[in-house]
């Protein structure tokens, strides 16, 4: 693949740039604002940059040149649902009956928005089987917090907080423990069985009156499903522990199986992920948090309230005949997770994406997925190990230690040599269980062709390390930057600019 | 791979190195490699009480966050704070300068459950 930036020096830091006085003025000015601000709180100068307009377009088109996103190519980072994000749900968020609605205007004057919350949370509990969801949690491990934090109350209020242990099995997403850690729970690590999944005998070991919560996510990070779920669910149901749904993989399963149905009594979702909001450039997320009907006195405030009009009489979408209200008077609730309505536009987004499918569409969406990690699985597995070589769902683990021992050509290589290929890398080294780990997340927006390419591209790297390894080694060198110290960057991290003289 | 044959070992892969009834504590050289380049040490404060293989710190690589492990519990005597401005010496040398903490020992009979070299040998692999 062609990289036209790359080579192409780095271009300064937009503090460094622009001249006094260059900022174009499109409004004349009104009264000098030092009419309004305390004569004590006035500086003498604010070094921020003064760029032309074009200037900035130029700066800032430039920087998005040199990186790397959907939009340009391939993107299988395990765990991240990195799809195609249909700009239709952009252009839905953007419509200025969202976008330019005051926070504080009364429920009388948002009832379009309130019914987007509402729609969408009921459609939610529609999918996943919970009895509602809350929409104010700002992505997945605030969710995570957010329900430990139910837990923990509900708990509490049933006289039995001698319960302060949570279970999470050893392929789980880090931010499983560090949730639980954060709400003051004791962590339980539970060791996998051999084909990868939590094991009924070992969880049974560790139950007790002392369990609050299970985190598990299903399909888990090794892209296995628990089979035994409803067994696992069960025997902690019958100690008085919660299960808990970690929604990272939800893109898994929408329309084919529900984790109230499993038996979970809470999970989060990433709408960012399963519901094509951008993401990946840590920017804003969205993690609605469900509850089965036990737990929804609980969840964080405001709710929306729909209470029937009296007048329409034709339903034909559950806001139909309605008019909503936010219900701050929750006295068992944990309170707010955050401020004003959350990320509302990823609601908007998320509703869109939802609509656009509707629910056979959802359910094709999960499948393909999963067709997709399968076709990549079976190709990757010609020539990189598959430690788990049975049918996966939405992503899939290989692991290069073999390779490693033959050619010293490490996971973090091969990925390295895949960003000179025009592809982003897939997640390395997790989860923790496989050694050299490459965990791959096709999604289902890719077509078989660039499937093929991928695999392709590969399987050369593979056999390039065993002709030459100090070349992969030597990867990427097709890039912007080439590679990167990241020992040192951890070490020593410089993270701030500083204006010189 | 270094597994010195003086030390006593943690199936978590810690070693321990017991002098009467104080313990200096760190991570194996097979901890060290399989975690690759560390950047980050969080230890326990000197004068808590800790039991034996309770989780007392966090170790960062550049690879993963892992939890740190004692051995032995007891009373915290020492950390090492040279680890903070210098955690590469985890990855240099194990057993020397990248020791992490001294443990004053609460049973000197816990060493009972930790491995010997020999022993510990047969599990440090991948």
């Amino acid at each position: 693949m062609s990289q036209p930036s790359a080579n192409r020096p780095a271009p300064a830091l937009i503090f460094e740039t622009g001249a006094p006085g260059r900022a174009t003025e499109y409004v004349e000015r009104s009264r000098p604002h030092t009419e309004f601000l305390p004569q004590e709180m006035l500086r003498e100068s604010l070094p921020l940059p003064d760029n032309s307009e074009l200037d900035v377009v130029r700066h800032f088109t430039q920087l998005s040149q040199r990186t790397f996103g959907i939009d340009l190519g391939f993107y299988p980072l395990g765990s991240c649902t990195m799809k195609y994000n249909p700009r239709i749900n952009d252009a839905m968020a953007n419509l200025p009956g969202f976008c330019d609605l005051h926070p504080y205007a009364p429920d009388d004057l948002a009832q379009g928005s309130l019914a987007v919350m509402y729609e969408l949370e009921r459609s939610l509990s529609s999918i996943f089987g919970m009895a509602a969801f809350s929409l104010n949690p700002s992505a997945g491990a605030h969710a995570e917090l957010a329900a430990l934090l139910v837990a923990k109350k509900y708990f509490k209020d049933r006289g039995e907080s001698k319960r302060t242990k949570v279970i999470v099995p050893d392929t789980a997403h880090g931010t499983n423990p560090a949730s639980a850690a954060m709400c003051g729970f004791k962590v339980i690590s539970l060791p996998s069985d051999a084909r990868g999944r939590v094991s009924l005998e070992e969880i049974e070991k560790v139950l007790g009156d002392d369990t609050a919560v299970c985190m598990m996510t299903n399909p888990n990070t090794l892209g296995l499903f628990e089979d035994h779920i409803a067994e696992i669910a069960a025997a902690v149901h019958r100690v008085g522990g919660l299960m808990y749904y970690d929604g990272a993989n939800a893109n898994a399963i929408m329309g084919n199986v529900r984790p109230g149905d499993m038996g979970f009594d809470l999970m989060h979702l990433n709408t960012h992920k399963t519901f094509t909001i951008p993401h990946g450039g840590g920017g804003a997320g969205h993690g609605p948090l469900g509850v089965a009907a036990h737990l929804v006195e609980y969840l964080p405030t405001p709710v929306v309230r729909a209470i029937p009009d009296g007048k329409s009489e034709l339903r034909r979408a559950p806001s139909d005949g309605m008019r909503f209200e936010l219900d701050f008077d929750r006295p068992k609730s944990i309170g707010p997770m955050r401020s004003f309505w959350s990320n509302f536009a990823h609601a908007v987004r998320a509703l869109s994406y939802l609509y656009a499918n509707g629910a056979e569409g959802l359910k094709s969406v999960s499948q393909l997925a999963v067709l997709n990690a399968n076709y990549l699985r079976v190709g990757v597995s010609e020539f990189l190990a598959t430690p788990y070589p049975e049918i996966c769902r939405h992503e899939f683990v290989a692991s290069a230690q073999e390779l490693k021992k033959e050619t010293g050509v490490r996971a973090l290589d091969i990925a390295k040599a895949l960003l000179d290929r025009g592809f982003m890398a897939p997640t390395v080294y997790f989860p923790l269980i496989v050694p050299e780990c490459l965990m791959m997340e096709p999604t289902e927006t890719e077509s078989k062709e660039t499937l093929d390419l991928f695999i392709e591209a590969l399987r050369e790297i593979v056999e390039t390390a065993k002709r030459d390894p100090q070349s992969v080694m030597a990867a990427p060198v097709n890039t912007v930057v080439g590679r990167i110290d990241e020992t040192r960057a951890a070490r020593q991290p410089d993270l701030r600019w500083r204006q010189s003289g | 791979m270094n597994i010195p044959s003086d030390l006593l070992y943690s199936k978590e892969h810690e070693w321990a190195k017991v002098d009467g009834e104080i313990a200096t504590i760190g991570i194996t050289d097979f901890a060290q490699g399989s975690l690759g380049d560390i950047t980050f040490v969080e230890l326990p404060k000197v004068g808590a009480k800790v039991e034996q293989f309770s989780n007392v710190g966090v170790i960062e690589s550049v690879k993963t966050v892992s939890d740190l492990y004692t051995p032995l519990g007891g009373e915290i005597v020492e950390v090492n704070t040279a680890i903070d401005a210098d955690p590469a010496a985890l990855n240099t040398d194990p057993y020397g300068s990248g020791w992490l903490i001294k443990i004053k020992l609460s049973d000197t009979a816990q060493t009972q459950q930790l491995l010997n070299a020999a022993a510990y040998t047969d599990i440090a692999h991948d």
